[in-house]
Formats: C-alpha cells, sequence, structure tokens
C-alpha cells in the first residue's frame, strides 16, 4: 500500500464517520479542521481506522498522534 | 424496521454510519417520543447513539438526558433541574464493575464480606428508591459484568474473598429488588458479556483511553439490549409466530419425502436440530407467544407432518394452520386479520431466503429473522429480542388457551343465521368495576399494547395508573368477559377526568380479541351509570388517529354521542347529554352479577 493508497481509503472512513462528503484529508490536518472531530468522535475514527486497515492501533500511539500525516505513518507500519 | 438495525447487525457499520443513518430514520414518520435518561458510570456517549439508532428503528424517537462521567449516584441523590425539566419516561443507569468501589481483601471475615456486599448494594438499592420517589418512572439497572481478571483463578467463583463471587452475590441482592419492585428492570449485561466473549468486551484499551467499560463493537449490543427493553414496555413486543413447515419445522419435504422420512427426533444430528427448535418455541408458547403455521403445502400433508412422533410440536399447539398454495404473503395478512393482530407483530420464519423477501416487501412491519442454518436458529431468533420479557401477568400464560377459544367462537358463531343469537349463546358475563389494586399492572401493560382498539393512545406506567385509581378526579373503569368458552381476563380500560359537571373521556381502549361482542356498550352503560350517580351531566370523547387505530374511528357517533368538533389532523371531539337519562344500549353481557340475558 502506497501512502497514496493509505490516504484514499482513509478519506473514505473520515467521510463515512463525520457523514460530510465534503472531506478531504491531508498529511496536516487536525480535528481542529473538521468541526465534528471531538475526543468521542476521536474513538470512533479510531476504531473505523482499525477495521478499515484490519489493525491494532496501540495505546501508546493513539496518545501520541498530531495530526493525520501521522496516523497513515502508523497505518503504513502496521495495516494491510 | 430496518435490516441494517435487526440482529445479527454489523456493528462495525453502524459505529462507521451512525450519522447517517440516524438522518434517514429521523425521517419515519409517527414516531412515539419518550424521554431517556441515561445514567452512567462510564462513559456513555457511543451507548445513547447506538441506541438512538435502534429506538428510532421501533418507532420510538428518543429525547435524552445524559450525565456527565460517573456522575450517575450524584444526579440520582440530588436535586437535579436539568433531569426533572426532561421529566424521563425510563432512566437507564449504565453502572458496571468499574463502579464497584469497594472489593473484599483476602484477611476479611464472612461477616465483613458480608457488610461489604450491603454496603455497595445499599448504595444502589437508596439510588433506586431516591429516582422512583422522584420520577415515578420505569427504572432499567445493568447488572454487574465478571472482572476481567482472577485474583484467585478458579477460586475467584466460589471464594467469599473472590470478585466473581462478590459480582455474583451482589447481581443477586440487585434480583432480589427487581422481584420486589415493580418498573424494575435489570439490563444483563453479564450475560451479554459472556456472550460476547469477555476477553473481547473487557479490551482495556478503551477503559483507559475513553473510559467506556466496554470495547467499543460490544456497544451496538448493549444498546440493542436496552432498547429491547424500552420497546417492550411500550408495547412494540413481536406476540405471534407465522412459521414454515418444510426445513423449518422438520428437515425434508412432508408432501415428497412422506412423514417417515422426515429429519426429525434423536437418530440423526439434523433431526436432533429440529427437534430441539421445535422443543424452543414451544417453551415460548409457554410465555404466550402464539404460534400459527404459514405454509405452502397440502393441508393434510401438514398436519401429517405435524403428528410425527418425535416432533415436540403438535397440530393443537398451533392457534392458525395455514397450508395451501396461496402466497405466504396472503396467508400471513388472513392470519393476522383472524387473529385481531397487526401483521407487525408477527415474526415470520421461514428457511427459503425468496419467501422472506416476499414477506418483506408485501407486508411490511413483519420481523424476518434470517433463517440459514437449523443450528442457528434457536439462536437467531432468541439473540433478536423480540419476545423482551417485561410485563408478565396471568392473561400472558392464558394467552393460547384463548386465542384457540376465540377460533371456536367463529365456528359457533357461523351456525347463527343472527348475530345477537349468537352473542347470547355466548352466555356472557363481565365484571365492570374502578381500578383494583390486583390489575393494575394488566392495566398498563394494556394502555401500552393496545394500538388498534384505542381512542386516545395514552400511555401509562403502572403508577401512574395507581396515582389515577386513588384520585377522586377521576372516574376509572375496567372490564373483564368471561363466556363459556373461558375467561378472557381484563380486556377494556377507560379513564374519565372529571371536569366540572362533566366527564372527559381521556383513555378508552379494548383487547381487539373481544371485538364484536357489545362489551363497549357494556362499558359505556357503566360509565354512564356512575356518571349519573355523581351528578355529572355530560360525557364528552375524545379520537385522535394514528396509523393503527382507524377502525375506532367512529366509536363516538355509533355509542349515540354527537360530534362537536373535528380538526384538520381528524382528530374529534364528541359530546353525549346524560343530563336527562341515558338508554342502556347493550343486552346481551350479564354485568356484574346481575341477570341480563335476553333481548
Amino acid at each position: 500500500m502506497t501512502r497514496e493508497e493509505a490516504f484514499v481509503r482513509l478519506n473514505k472512513v473520515f467521510r463515512e464517520v463525520f457523514d460530510d462528503e465534503s472531506i478531504t484529508v491531508g498529511e496536516a490536518t487536525t480535528s481542529e479542521d473538521i468541526e465534528d472531530w471531538d475526543s468521542f468522535e476521536h474513538i470512533n475514527l479510531v476504531v473505523a481506522v482499525e477495521n478499515e486497515f484490519s489493525f491494532k492501533i496501540p495505546m501508546g500511539k493513539v496518545v501520541t498522534m498530531k495530526n493525520v500525516g501521522e496516523m497513515v505513518d502508523i497505518i503504513l507500519e502496521l495495516g494491510k | 424496521m430496518r435490516k441494517e438495525l435487526e440482529y445479527p447487525f454489523d456493528s462495525q457499520y453502524l459505529l462507521r454510519k451512525k450519522k447517517s443513518l440516524r438522518r434517514e430514520l429521523l425521517q419515519t414518520p409517527n414516531l412515539m417520543e419518550k424521554h431517556i435518561a441515561i445514567l452512567g458510570g462510564s462513559t456513555t456517549h457511543e451507548v445513547k447513539n447506538m441506541l438512538e439508532l435502534f429506538l428510532l428503528d421501533q418507532g420510538i424517537r428518543p429525547v435524552f438526558y445524559e450525565s456527565e462521567y460517573d456522575q450517575y449516584w450524584q444526579d440520582a441523590m440530588f436535586p437535579n433541574a436539568e433531569l426533572e425539566a426532561l421529566a424521563p419516561d425510563v432512566i437507564y443507569i449504565h453502572t458496571t464493575n468499574r463502579n464497584i468501589t469497594a472489593w473484599p481483601e483476602p484477611a476479611d471475615s464472612p461477616e465483613q464480606v458480608d457488610a461489604l456486599l450491603e454496603q455497595e448494594y445499599g448504595r444502589f438499592a437508596a439510588m433506586w428508591d431516591k429516582l422512583r420517589e422522584s420520577y415515578k418512572c420505569p427504572i432499567i439497572q445493568n447488572n454487574f459484568e465478571y472482572p476481567f481478571f482472577r485474583l484467585m483463578g478458579n477460586q475467584d467463583a466460589s471464594n467469599i474473598h473472590g470478585r466473581v463471587n462478590f459480582v455474583t452475590r451482589l447481581n443477586m441482592k440487585f434480583y432480589e429488588y427487581a422481584q420486589t419492585h415493580d418498573e424494575f428492570y435489570i439490563h444483563d449485561i453479564n450475560y451479554l458479556a459472556g456472550d460476547y466473549g469477555l476477553e473481547k468486551w473487557a479490551d482495556q484499551f478503551f477503559w483507559h483511553m475513553y473510559k467506556y467499560a466496554m470495547c467499543m463493537d460490544a456497544i451496538p449490543r448493549v444498546a440493542f439490549s436496552v432498547a429491547n427493553i424500552i420497546k417492550s414496555l411500550y408495547g412494540k413486543n413481536k406476540k405471534a409466530f407465522a412459521l414454515d413447515l418444510d426445513n423449518t419445522l422438520w428437515g425434508g419435504i412432508v408432501g415428497d419425502d412422506g412423514v417417515e422420512n422426515l429429519a426429525l427426533g434423536q437418530e440423526t444430528s439434523m433431526g436432533q436440530a429440529y427437534t430441539e427448535f421445535q422443543a424452543y418455541l414451544k417453551e415460548l408458547k409457554k410465555l404466550g407467544i402464539l404460534l400459527n403455521v404459514d405454509s405452502k403445502n397440502d393441508h393434510d400433508n401438514a398436519i401429517a407432518g405435524l403428528n410425527h412422533p418425535d416432533g415436540a410440536l403438535k397440530p393443537e399447539d398451533f392457534i392458525v394452520i395455514k397450508a395451501n398454495w396461496d402466497p405466504k404473503s396472503v396467508n400471513l395478512v388472513q392470519m393476522a386479520q383472524e387473529l385481531s393482530l397487526l401483521p407487525e407483530s408477527f415474526v415470520f420464519v421461514d428457511d427459503n431466503p425468496a419467501e422472506r423477501e416476499i414477506i418483506r416487501q408485501q407486508v411490511p412491519g413483519v420481523a424476518i429473522p434470517p433463517m440459514e442454518k437449523v443450528e442457528n436458529y434457536i439462536t437467531v431468533i432468541d439473540r433478536s429480542g423480540f419476545f423482551e420479557l417485561t410485563k408478565f401477568t396471568g392473561d400472558d400464560l392464558k394467552r393460547n388457551e384463548q386465542y384457540k377459544e376465540n377460533v371456536a367462537r367463529a365456528q359457533l358463531q357461523s351456525s347463527f343465521a343472527n348475530y345477537d343469537d349468537y352473542l347470547l349463546s355466548l352466555e356472557m358475563s363481565a365484571t365492570i368495576k374502578p381500578f383494583e389494586s390486583m390489575y393494575m399492572a394488566r392495566i398498563a401493560q394494556l394502555t401500552n399494547k393496545s394500538n388498534q382498539f384505542n381512542l386516545t393512545t395514552k400511555r401509562y406506567t403502572q403508577e401512574e395508573i395507581e396515582k389515577t385509581a386513588a384520585d377522586e378526579g377521576y372516574v376509572t373503569l375496567y372490564g373483564k368477559l368471561t363466556d363459556k368458552f373461558g375467561d378472557n381476563g381484563v380486556v377494556a380500560v377507560v379513564i374519565g377526568k372529571i371536569e366540572d359537571e362533566r366527564l372527559d373521556i381521556i383513555l378508552w381502549l379494548m383487547s381487539c380479541r373481544v371485538l364484536k361482542r357489545d362489551m363497549e356498550y357494556a362499558m359505556m352503560d357503566l360509565l354512564a351509570e356512575k356518571c349519573r350517580a355523581q351528578g355529572l351531566k355530560e360525557i364528552r370523547g375524545y379520537y385522535y388517529p394514528t396509523l393503527k387505530n382507524g377502525m375506532v374511528r367512529d366509536f363516538y357517533a355509533l355509542q349515540g354521542f354527537e360530534k362537536i368538533s373535528e380538526d384538520e389532523e381528524g382528530n374529534t371531539v364528541w359530546k353525549l347529554d346524560i343530563s336527562q337519562g341515558y338508554e342502556k344500549k347493550q343486552h346481551v353481557i350479564a354485568v356484574n352479577g346481575q341477570e341480563e340475558h335476553g333481548a
């Protein structure tokens, strides 16, 4: 999976979770950029990402993740 | 109902799609609004979201109060303006073993452990008492799931210092409270956790990250299970089965294979599975669920199959047997009519996906579990929560009998040319009296279950019923009808509110099992008599149309009332002047021990 492919799949997850077809995430996207992205939706997002890429994100990594780019780093490391 | 929200639903899909699903479900017409308070001992955000989806799917639009994180006890025990303003219809207390404050220590004496148990239980019991007093509404309380670790290994279950043992004992105390208090329901998360798999359920990632007491994927299961209790409280349980026969109640096709070659009985694995499924249905029948056959078969073949010596079910276990070559959807609708039930009260059980699809399209509202493998039949039906039991009355035990009697009455009716002669031949007698304590549960149940013969569709909790009965500003009547075939139990309920010299009928309902028996006239006769005795001069009736109560649109006209207004939605108001007298309308039922037979 290339970084671009990961972004395409990830973007689909974001659109579903936030029910917003206009979302396009990039390397630097953070929770500040998406209106409904609060701490409650964060867990939903994490679970949806885990399911999409068939892996479990360790707690240690979830807490340090700062933006979507770092999320993609983890996906490329652990995901399928 | 939407397939995505029926068992076996895809939890991941629901969590991902919840926003768009919610948006679509909110478009459903005629949603019933209910105020639900969630008092949580851990994060409840997603519990609330999922509960909303499952309730919307049942036609209930929840308006929520959600306590702040872990504030369940404070919210209950102290004045809470926001919660009071909501006036909850249901309170759900979402606590888990994370909310047990003190556990036994290895050195504790048995007395100390007992004291600890009382202390934990007492904290909850005080909260329930307080909530019942403050909000007078049904309470749903989680029991405790087993802990995810066992310090003592297997001993944890049997040793009084073990946490598994402590949870088990605490749960038993909760159940005792449930057994001795009305409108208090245990939500069995301990079963859910076991069913889901405790190891996965208790994934500590979700606790340490977000303070969820169970993993994310288990939350839709929790919410579905709570929604089942709530929908049951509001009369949305299923009542009857429409069962296919071939490859559903037995393996093989009776018309082709012959009775002797069906897979049924202990000789083969397949046969055992079908026998066990039949036995499961027979157990549900004991709880008052009606069994009916909807099968493409010659009638004689169907009966021969049902008389198979190894079958747990026999022809007499069924109320209606439709075994013919008509479309199953036609049979199901007819069956519903014969039983005076709505098609949506049925669960259609058929191994054939094509038949299931036809019902799905032709008869909306029928529950259609995916019957795919005989070894899973029981699991699928059981997990679907169709018959979630909240109130269980003696009536439920007798229901199958009563419907059978109805079939016998229908046969008798066809032998009379004159309907009045038929009614007289039933030798009916009724008890019509103000609400009495032994019937409060049944009366509350009727207000929540009756949809068709119901003028205002006003729902009551048992507590509200009891309060109304004790209030002198109201006139209440229940009606119980017996005839030569049997006792129908309490079948009619009326509540009128006294306004000066007038009585406003705010509730009038009757069970459809006694349609066309003149029971509604007997009720009105008694009501008018009572009103006149109290010096009232007028009775006013109200009809509020719903999707289901069209059959009583002209009820007050038939009772001799005069229509005084009608608005755009079809709500009508009627009046009957009783100041100059009242002429009795029914002559076929002996009421309260008086001889009234003979028209």
